[in-house]
Parts: structure tokens; sequence; C-alpha cells
């Protein structure tokens, strides 16, 4: 188990695994969304409140999911890197956070997308899970910032590891005092619990395993950009890329 | 043409899936060109490297 | 060996020769304590001048803006916190001082709460009366403005330590640190709007002195992992 797991963190090998793992994982979560989709936009009955407009969750939904996840990978494997000098932890966090904001961005504007329609607003300040969502969005500006703000790579690593573990903290205090202003202000909730039918869920599930298919597949593919860029002097790329038969 | 206007909800609902296609592609085509262009980069550099010695 | 390691102070004296430190320091450039005060007031004077001067709308707004105005007059402050020690070299020598890297951080914050935190809680009834707030809800908010200064300086001493040393670190630290701080403003404000509107208002208090105690025990361990950082 620790060989393997060894093995795998050496840049190296994780550069040429992860070239055959990111379209094993792309084409398997692009065909579920695919299913998925089609179920949801024209298989699945519409919904008795909202129409067909509820449709919008089956890519809000996953967005706001990833959105979260991505987070959690990044401040994770921030931590790996601070506690334990894995280098290959640094370079899956500064390649989390990108997509991290993509998502977090999308999730916001399905979510502004389906408001107009129902709340007669494209946006809502009172409804809570926007409000931590947005907030979220700031947490990845922060963070990108920072990193591009300190020149040096393993100085940028360290401190940005810091800035998302004490994002991950507030992340959930966001959440928690956002429940607590939205209550006292009458906000309104987005997607009512307990009201899918199985079918409807079913579509929800299937949705939500591709885009994570996707989004492993998305963030194999930066890792070994940065991986690549990290490892720039070191012997094996030199031999990869001089080599007659080349890299990718 | 019914299943596409959706109860007249088909322009947020479209809008939405067309969205995020964008916003995905978008996102892997910047990730392959930075690929691209580190992967330049070092065998520029290494080229110029190699005809030097 | 052993009688240098009986040399070395106690914690406690650490903490507050650093915090006895600061305060001198701020003694001697009271502009560094006056402007953000100055700043304060003049957020304060900006929101009647833009939405008007309308009674009722004062008295709604008020808590929230004598709020927002005080996250950002703090925000204004916490550049300067590591900044001069780190221009003179002083940050170097705390960073191998045989003390506790968090408790001397912690002395320091300690320092930056009573020259920002407290002159603004001092200041802000003046404030507050002009936004026509009663003298019961004036306790209130600054009970808030106490609890919520202690998180905003310590959660702000890990921005400064983050962003020590860079190129326009002012813009980032408030990029850094205003999500962060957004539910002590959240939990605050709202405590002033309920007591103002006669509601129960002391679940926001609570939630402020647990923030206030949280940031108290984790903050400055934090600072200190990302003082090292920045510094190595």
């Amino acid at each position: 188990m620790w060989t393997w797991f060894h093995k795998l963190a050496s840049p190296p090998h994780f550069y040429r695994t992860a070239a055959i793992l990111s379209p094993w994982l792309a084409m398997p979560g692009l065909a579920l969304i695919a299913w998925g989709a089609w179920q949801g936009l024209f298989v699945v009955p519409m919904d008795y409140q909202q129409g067909d407009a509820f449709r919008i969750i089956y890519v809000h939904v996953p967005s706001a999911y990833l959105s979260l996840m991505a987070y959690m990978i990044m401040a994770t494997s921030g931590a790996i890197g601070l506690i334990w000098r894995m280098k290959l932890a640094h370079a899956v966090a500064a390649s989390a956070a990108p997509i991290g904001a993509a998502f977090t961005f999308l999730a916001l504007a399905t979510g502004s997308i389906w408001g107009r329609p129902m709340w007669g607003t494209w946006w809502e300040w009172g409804d809570p899970r926007m409000m931590s969502e947005l907030i979220l969005l700031f947490l990845y500006f922060g963070y990108m910032a920072l990193r591009s703000a300190i020149d040096d790579t393993a100085k940028a690593d360290k401190a940005s590891a810091v800035l998302a573990l004490v994002g991950i903290v507030n992340v959930v205090i966001v959440h928690f005092s956002v429940e607590w202003w939205s209550s006292l202000h009458q906000g309104q909730t987005v997607f009512k619990k307990g009201t899918m039918d199985a079918e409807m869920k079913t579509a929800l599930l299937i949705m939500i395993l591709g885009f994570t298919l996707l989004f492993g597949a998305m963030l194999l593919r930066r890792i070994r950009t940065e991986v690549l860029y990290r490892e720039r002097r070191t012997r094996w790329v030199r031999e990869m890329i001089l080599s007659p038969e080349g890299g990718s | 043409m019914d299943g596409l206007a959706m109860g007249g909800y088909g322009a947020y609902v479209w809008s939405c899936f067309g969205l995020t296609l964008v916003i995905v592609v978008f996102s892997e085509w910047r990730a392959r060109i930075k690929h691209k262009r580190v992967y330049r980069d070092i065998e520029v550099r290494l080229k110029a490297l190699e005809d030097r010695e | 060996m052993t009688t240098q390691e009986r040399q070395i102070p106690g914690m406690f004296t650490g903490l507050f020769a650093m915090t006895r430190r600061d305060l001198l320091l701020a003694w001697k450039r009271p502009g560094d304590v006056l402007n953000p005060l100055f700043f304060f007031a003049m957020v304060c004077t900006l929101f009647p001048l833009a939405v008007g001067p309308s009674a009722e709308q004062l008295e709604f707004s008020g808590p929230g803006v004598l709020w927002v105005a005080a996250l950002l007059s703090t925000l204004l402050s916490l550049n300067s916190l590591f900044l001069s020690d780190f221009e003179d070299g002083s940050l170097d020598q705390l960073l191998v001082s045989p003390q506790p890297l968090p408790v001397l951080v912690l002395g320091k914050t300690l320092a930056h709460w009573l020259t920002s935190g407290v002159p603004l809680v001092i200041v802000s009834p003046l404030l507050a009366i002009t936004y026509r707030m009663p003298p019961s809800v004036i306790g209130v908010m600054m009970l808030t403005l106490l609890l919520g200064t202690i998180s905003l300086s310590l959660l702000g001493s890990i921005g400064a330590a983050l962003t020590v040393g860079l190129h326009r670190g002012t813009a980032l630290l408030s990029l850094l640190i205003l999500p962060l701080a957004m539910p002590i403003m959240i939990l605050g404000a709202n405590a002033v709007s309920l007591a103002a509107s006669n509601d129960v208002y002391t679940t926001g208090i609570w939630a402020l002195g647990a923030y206030a105690i949280a940031s108290l025990s984790l903050a400055p361990y934090a600072t200190a992992a990302a003082l090292r950082i920045s510094n190595e």
C-alpha cells in the first residue's frame, strides 16, 4: 500500500499515470453527464411547482457540490503539503483552485438564472446559499491572488495552504452566520428538501457522479501542467522532452 | 419544438446548460494552452542548452 | 546551558513586553492610531450624504453602517501590524527569540486591539448618537464592537503575516481578510439591529463571544506559521 503510494507521489510516475488515467475519468464522466442531461431535460416529468425551470438544478447542484469539494481538496492537500512536505500535494492545491472558482461561478450564475423566473429577480440577497456561495467565490479569489502575488513557488505553496486552512474553518462559520442572518430577514430557500421524485433524484445523482469524474479529469490535467512546470529543471523532464519519441 | 420551449422556461434552462458547457470547455481549453506553453518553454530552454554544449 | 536557560524570561513577560513595546511605539506615532478613527468617522459621514438624511433611514441603517465602517477602518490599520518590524529587521529577532512565537504574536495583536479596536469602541457612541441610536442600543453596539474587534484583530493578524513584505500588500490584505471577516460583521451588525427593534439579540452576542474565544486560541498559531513562511 505504502510503496504504491510513494510511487504515485513521485512526480515522473504521477506525470505518466495521470496522462493515462485522465481520459478514463473523462469518458465515463461525459457519458454519465450526457445521459443525465438527456434524462433531466427531456425524460423526467416537470416539477408541479416550478414547471420546467427546475431542470436547471441538473447543472446547478453538481456545480455547487463541486465548488465545495474543490475547496476541500485544496485545503486538505495544502495541509498534507505543509505537514508531510509532499511536493505533489501543493501542485494539487494549486490546480484545484481555478477549477473550484469556475464551478463556484457556475453555481452562482445558474442559481441567478433560476432566480429570474422563480423570484422575479436575477439576484436575491436574502438567500443564504447564494450568499455562502458568493463568499466562497471571494475566498477562491483571495487564494489565487495570494498565490500569484508571491514569486517564490515554495513560499506561495505554504502561505496559500495556511490561508486555505483558515478559510475552511471559516466556510463553516460563514454557513451558519448566513443562515442565521437570513432567518432574521425571512430569506427564501432555493431548493426545498424532500420534494423530488425518485426518477428526478436518480438523474441528479447520475449528473453529480458524472461531474465529479469530469472534475477529476480536469484536475489531473492541470496537476500535470503544474508538475511539469515545477520539475522543469529535473533530469526526468529533460530526458522525457529530449527523448526521440518525445513526451506530451 | 415543445420539448425545447420548456413551457416558457426554455431560455433559462438552455442558457444554464449552455453556460455550463462554455465554462467547462473554456477551462479545459485554457488548461491545454497552458500545458503546451509550459512544455514548449522547457523544450526551447533544453534545446538551447544542448546546442551550447 | 542551565544558567542560560534560567535567564530566559517567562512566557507572560515576553507577551507583555511585546505589548508594551508596541503601545509605546503607537504613543510616539499617534497618527497611526488616529487615522483609522478619522477614517471610521468619515465613512459614517458618507452614508447620510449618499442615501439622504431622513431620520427613519438613518435609524434603520445605523447599525450596519457603523459596523461596515468599523470593519474597514480595522483593515486600514492592519497593514502596518508587521510592516515596520519587517522593515527594520526586528521581526527576524522575534522569529529567533526563545519565546514561543504564537505568544509574541498574541502580544502584538493585543497591542493592535488596544490601539485600534478599543479606541473604535470609545468613539462609536458619538457617531451612533448622530444616527439617532437610543442609549440601550448604543450599549449593545459597544459590546458587539468590543467582542468583534478582538476577532478582527486576530483574524487580520493572519492576513497581515501572510502579506508582509509583498508588493501591493494592502489591496491583497483586504481581498484575503474581507471574506473571512464577513461572519463577524453579520453577527455584530444584526445583533445591534435586533436590539434596535427590541428583539432578542443575545444569540449574536454569544456567537461573537464564541468567535472571539475560538480565534484567540487558534489565530496566533496560524499567524506564527504565516510569519515563519513569509520570512524564510
